[in-house]
């Protein structure tokens, strides 16, 4: 089991926006297929993991390798591979659910027939003709959730991904971004004992340093409350 | 091309919804045709003094398609949702350029009729087919500077500020080779039957040295 090659690896990441730095020296590795739960307050440096994961940010020291890809060097080769569920919906307002979706199938080279069975998935499909800017926020995150795993992606990069959702949604939510997906996933949360049940390995960030990365059973209360405090 | 022509379908799509581009830059070069036509004080104009009011009253339209042209990209998760797919980005820059291409012509589809209403005595109609060409290579200029001007704008705080701080300089040698290029044409006495030839070589040659250093930087202006 050792053997199996990591889905991610973080050595020595660091990221800084001007002065600050976000990200400090952060190392982990992920299995495929597991769950890595990111812990921190506010500002901890957990959306900017994400952001670099995605490629969306490049990291100014340390390596990150996706699915044996180095990061940002080869960023085009695991593109394809990546569903990003960030705090912006990524979505057109004044567009509808499904063009929204259809652009991004068209971008990600998907058959349409995927949109529909997306949006029946996420149970939008008699909402979809509505342009986005007049859904409820909780629809808004379905639909996202939806532009998410549309092109069946091998990692799920989750930011507070069940925001804004209520129980059923979340409930129905579960298949696409849950255990159940298959997909190796990156999720943060506020709600650090939801997170840590979903969760595989846990990487605690503060200020921007790894406080804690390892085992959840071995994170216990007393550590979540520092984390948090 | 096929990427570029899904972003240029959606930007078209999002412009008719909302409205927000296209009819702003009709509406601002409407208004300064006005303001020229009682600030000169004048029933007409012609020749090289016409070329430089409708010129620059279309560059200054333009500005405002630039500054907009990457709005929804910035305040709605665009750039992220396209950084994200696994296609070449350079697709996006054609997008963009195609669709303020687009904007202009329209804009001009409008505007010139009321230019010669309001500020020219004659008929534009022996000038028209000059004017076409030279207003195509004129656009082809715009879109691809504008384009590159408002990728470089959107990135920064002052991007409202930035976008004419760069652009304007940046688009002042098509500015000239437009308006000498449709002066000849817009003389009351003896017009020119045609653009000369040596403002529309400079125009297309800046064309294509802007098209080439656009190709070769864009990518570089999505990184973060």
């Amino acid at each position: 089991m050792d053997a199996e090659p990591p889905a991610i690896e973080l050595r020595g990441v660091t990221r800084y926006f001007g002065e600050r730095s976000a990200l400090r020296d952060v190392s982990v590795r992920v299995a495929p297929g597991a769950t890595l739960a990111v812990l921190g307050r506010n500002g901890a440096g957990k959306s900017t993991l994400l952001r670099i994961l995605a490629t969306l940010l490049r990291p100014h020291a340390g390596d990150v390798i996706v699915f044996g890809e180095p990061l940002p060097r080869r960023a085009f080769a695991v593109r394809g591979e990546l569903g990003l569920l960030a705090h912006e919906p990524l979505l057109y307002r004044e567009l509808t659910g499904r063009e929204n979706l259809e652009y991004h199938a068209r971008l990600h080279g998907v058959a349409h027939e995927r949109v529909q069975e997306v949006l029946e998935a996420v149970a939008m499909e008699r909402r979809a003709g509505d342009p986005v800017r007049l859904l409820s926020r909780g629809m808004v995150q379905r639909i996202a959730i939806a532009r998410a795993v549309l092109h069946a992606p091998r990692l799920l990069l989750l930011d507070e991904p069940r925001a804004n959702l209520d129980p059923s949604a979340a409930e129905l939510v579960e298949p696409l971004i849950g255990r159940a997906s298959g997909c190796t996933r990156v999720l943060t949360s506020h709600d650090p004992g939801a997170a840590l049940a979903e969760a595989d390995l846990v990487l605690a960030l503060k200020d921007g340093r790894a406080v804690f990365a390892g085992d959840p059973n071995a994170f216990g209360e007393a550590q979540v409350r520092e984390l948090y405090a | 091309m096929r990427t570029a022509l899904v972003v240029l379908r959606k930007d078209l799509r999002v412009e008719a919804r909302t409205l927000e581009t296209v009819p702003a830059m009709v509406l601002l070069a409407l208004v300064t045709f006005v303001i020229f036509h009682f600030a000169l004080d004048r029933d007409t104009i012609e020749g090289q003094l016409a070329a430089g009011v409708l010129t620059a009253t279309l560059l200054f339209a333009a500005m405002l398609g630039i500054n907009r042209l990457f709005v929804a990209e910035r305040e709605q998760g665009g750039f992220d949702a396209f950084l994200l797919a696994p296609v070449d980005r350079t697709a996006l820059l054609i997008a963009k350029a195609a669709a303020l291409f687009i904007y202009l012509a329209v804009l001009e589809v409008i505007a010139v009729p009321a230019f010669g209403l309001l500020l020219l005595g004659s008929s534009l109609g022996h000038a028209l087919p000059g004017m076409i060409l030279i207003l195509v290579l004129a656009d082809l200029g715009l879109a691809v500077i504008g384009t590159l001007v408002s990728a470089i704008a959107v990135h920064t705080r002052a991007r409202d500020l930035i976008g004419p701080v760069i652009g304007l300089p940046l688009l002042l040698p098509a500015l000239i080779a437009t308006a000498r290029a449709i002066g000849p044409l817009l003389r009351a006495a003896h017009p020119a039957t045609a653009p000369p030839g040596r403002w529309l070589a400079v125009l297309a040659l800046y064309d294509l040295v802007f098209a080439l250093i656009a190709y070769g930087v864009f990518d570089f202006l999505l990184e973060d």
